[in-house]
C-alpha cells in the first residue's frame, strides 16, 4: 500500500509539472511567463529521469565503508539529469537575453502583439504582401473615419470604379 | 473559450504522456547497465563516487558535450546583448557608487570563502557527491557577488575568457594524450591509486577540475553581461522619439 | 517518509500553478525558486545527492539570480519610459 501511494504520489508530480509546463508555455500571453514556464517543464523532466532510476530500499551510488553488500540504485539516469539541469540554465540565459533583445525592439511583451507587428515586419522587408497589410480590400475590416483626406481618397476610388 | 481549449489540451497531453510512459514501475528500474556498472566501476575506474564514474570515466563525451553546449549558449548570450545599445561608458562614473560599507566590505570578505568552498568540491568530486559542475557555479557566484555589492566595478573579462580558454583546452588535450597511451579517447589513464584518497581514480580530479574552472569563468562572464548592460535604449526612429530622449537626458 | 514525499509533492505542484496563474512577475520568480527547492529535496528523499545539489545550487541559486536580473532590467526600462512619457 505505501509503495503504492509512493509510486502514485512521484509519478503523479512529476507528470503534473510537465503538463502545467508544456501548458504554461502554449497558453500564456506574456513571453517572461513563457520562460519561466519553460523551466518548469525542464524541472519536471528531470525528476521523471531520475525517478526511472530508483530501488525501494537502497542507497545511494557512493562507495564508503559501510555500503559494501547494499542494493544501490542506478546511477546512469543521475549522471544524465546533471548534464541536463546544467544544459536547461544555458537555455534559460540566453532565452532571457533573447527577451531582453525583443523588448528593446518592441517595447512590449505581449506576444500576440510581437507576433502581429513581427509578421508584418517580416512582410513588408521582404516584400510579400501579408494578411495584414492596409493594401488588400476591406473585407470585414471596419472603414476608417471620414475625414477630409480620406474623404477625397474615397471619391477617387469611386471615380475609377 | 480559450480556457476551455487549454483545459482539453492539458487532458490529452497528460493522457498522451500516461500512456507513453505507463510501463515503468517506480521503484523497480531494470537496471541493464547499471548492474554491471555498479559491480565493475570499483575496479575499472577507480572512484568512491560511483556517478562520477560515470560522468566522466564510461560517458566521457557527453560531458564534452555539454561543455560544448554551455560554450554556445553563453557565447551567444554574451552576442545578444553586447549589441544591445548600452550607455555604459557614460555610465561609469555615476555607477560606481557604494552600496554602504557593510555590504562592500562583507562581500569582499565571502570571497575567499566562496572560492575555497568551490575549490573544495571540484576537487572532492570523485569522493563525495559534488564535481565540476556544482563547484563551478560556486565559483561563479563567488565573483558575482562583489558585483551586486558595488555595481559598476566590473569584473575581467579577458582574464575570464583566458582562464575558460585555458580549461577547456585542457580538458580536450588529457584526453588525446589518453589517445597516444593506446587508450580510446578521455579514458582515464593513470593509475587508480587507493580508493577513497585524494589522489586516486586515474585523470579523474584533472578532468574534474578543468571542467569547473571552465563552467565557473563562464558563468561569471554570463552574470556580469546580464548585470553590466546598463539601460536599454530602445532602438528609436523617430526624430521626434530620440529628441525626447535627449531632452529628458539634458535635463 | 511518504508524507515527506506528499508534502513536497504539493508545494510543487502549487508553485507550478502559481507561475501560469499570479499577476505580479517577482511572486511567479519566487514560485519558480520553491518549485526548485522542494525537487532538491525529493532528489535527497530519491537516493541522489550529486542531483539534488546540482539542483540546488543551480535552481535556487544561479536560475533565480538570471531571472531576477533579467525582470528588473526590464523595469528599469519600462519605469524610465513611463518617467518620459509623463515629462512629455
Amino acid at each position: 500500500m505505501t509503495t503504492d501511494l509512493i509510486h502514485w504520489l512521484l509519478y503523479g508530480g512529476a507528470m503534473g509539472l510537465i503538463v502545467i509546463g508544456i501548458v504554461g508555455v502554449v497558453t500564456l500571453n506574456n513571453i517572461f511567463r513563457i520562460v519561466l514556464a519553460l523551466v518548469i517543464a525542464e524541472a519536471g523532466a528531470n525528476l521523471l529521469l531520475v525517478i526511472a532510476g530508483y530501488r525501494f530500499d537502497a542507497i545511494a551510488p557512493i562507495l564508503t565503508g559501510s555500503s559494501v553488500n547494499q542494493l544501490m540504485v542506478d546511477p546512469v539516469p543521475q549522471a544524465m539529469v546533471l548534464t541536463s539541469i546544467v544544459i536547461g540554465v544555458g537555455i534559460q540565459a540566453l532565452a532571457l537575453a533573447l527577451v531582453l533583445k525583443v523588448y528593446q525592439n518592441y517595447k512590449t511583451l505581449d506576444i500576440r502583439e510581437i507576433h502581429q507587428r513581427l509578421s508584418t515586419d517580416i512582410d513588408s522587408n521582404s516584400g510579400v504582401i501579408s494578411l495584414l497589410s492596409s493594401e488588400q480590400p476591406a473585407g470585414e475590416r471596419p472603414l476608417p473615419e471620414p475625414s477630409a483626406q480620406n474623404e477625397t481618397a474615397q471619391l477617387n476610388q469611386g471615380g475609377d470604379k | 473559450m480559450r480556457n476551455v481549449s487549454a483545459l482539453v489540451f492539458a487532458s490529452g497531453l497528460a493522457f498522451l504522456l500516461l500512456v507513453i510512459t505507463w510501463q515503468f514501475v517506480v521503484g523497480g528500474a531494470p537496471m541493464l547497465i547499471g548492474e554491471a556498472i555498479l559491480q565493475q566501476g570499483a575496479d575499472e575506474v577507480g572512484a568512491a563516487n560511483l556517478v562520477t564514474s560515470v560522468v566522466l570515466g564510461y560517458r566521457g563525451i557527453d560531458t564534452l558535450g555539454e561543455i560544448a553546449i554551455l560554450f554556445t549558449a553563453s557565447t551567444a548570450t554574451s552576442l545578444v546583448l553586447s549589441s544591445l545599445s548600452t550607455k555604459s561608458s557614460s555610465n561609469k562614473k555615476e555607477s560606481i557608487r557604494d552600496e554602504g560599507t557593510i555590504l562592500a566590505s562583507s562581500a569582499s570578505l565571502f570571497f575567499p570563502l566562496l572560492i575555497t568552498l568551490g575549490m573544495y568540491i571540484i576537487l572532492h568530486g570523485h569522493l563525495t557527491p559534488g564535481g565540476g559542475f556544482q563547484g563551478g557555479v560556486i565559483l561563479a557566484a563567488a565573483f558575482f557577488l562583489p558585483l551586486l555589492a558595488v555595481p559598476g566595478r566590473g569584473v575581467n573579462h579577458s582574464g575570464l575568457a583566458l582562464v575558460e580558454g585555458f580549461a577547456g583546452a585542457s580538458f580536450i588535450v588529457i584526453g588525446i594524450i589518453a589517445l597516444f597511451q593506446g587508450n580510446a579517447f578521455l579514458q582515464p589513464f593513470f593509475s587508480h591509486g587507493e580508493m577513497g584518497s585524494l589522489l586516486s581514480a586515474g585523470t579523474l580530479p584533472l578532468l574534474y577540475t578543468a571542467v569547473g574552472l571552465k563552467v565557473g569563468a563562464e558563468l561569471s562572464g554570463l552574470l556580469a553581461n546580464l548585470a553590466e548592460i546598463g539601460e536599454i535604449v530602445p532602438e528609436s526612429t523617430d526624430l521626434e522619439e530620440s529628441s525626447l530622449q535627449t531632452e529628458s537626458n539634458g535635463s | 517518509m511518504t508524507w515527506v514525499i506528499a508534502l513536497m509533492v504539493i508545494i510543487m505542484l502549487a508553485g507550478a500553478i502559481t507561475v501560469l496563474f499570479v499577476e505580479s512577475h517577482v511572486s511567479a520568480i519566487a514560485a519558480t525558486s520553491a518549485v526548485s527547492l522542494a525537487l532538491s529535496v525529493l532528489f535527497v528523499i530519491l537516493q541522489a545527492p550529486d542531483v539534488a545539489m546540482t539542483e540546488a545550487v543551480v535552481g535556487s541559486g544561479l536560475s533565480t539570480v538570471i531571472l531576477a536580473l533579467a525582470l528588473f532590467r526590464i523595469n528599469k526600462n519600462h519605469g524610465k519610459q513611463q518617467s518620459e512619457q509623463n515629462d512629455a
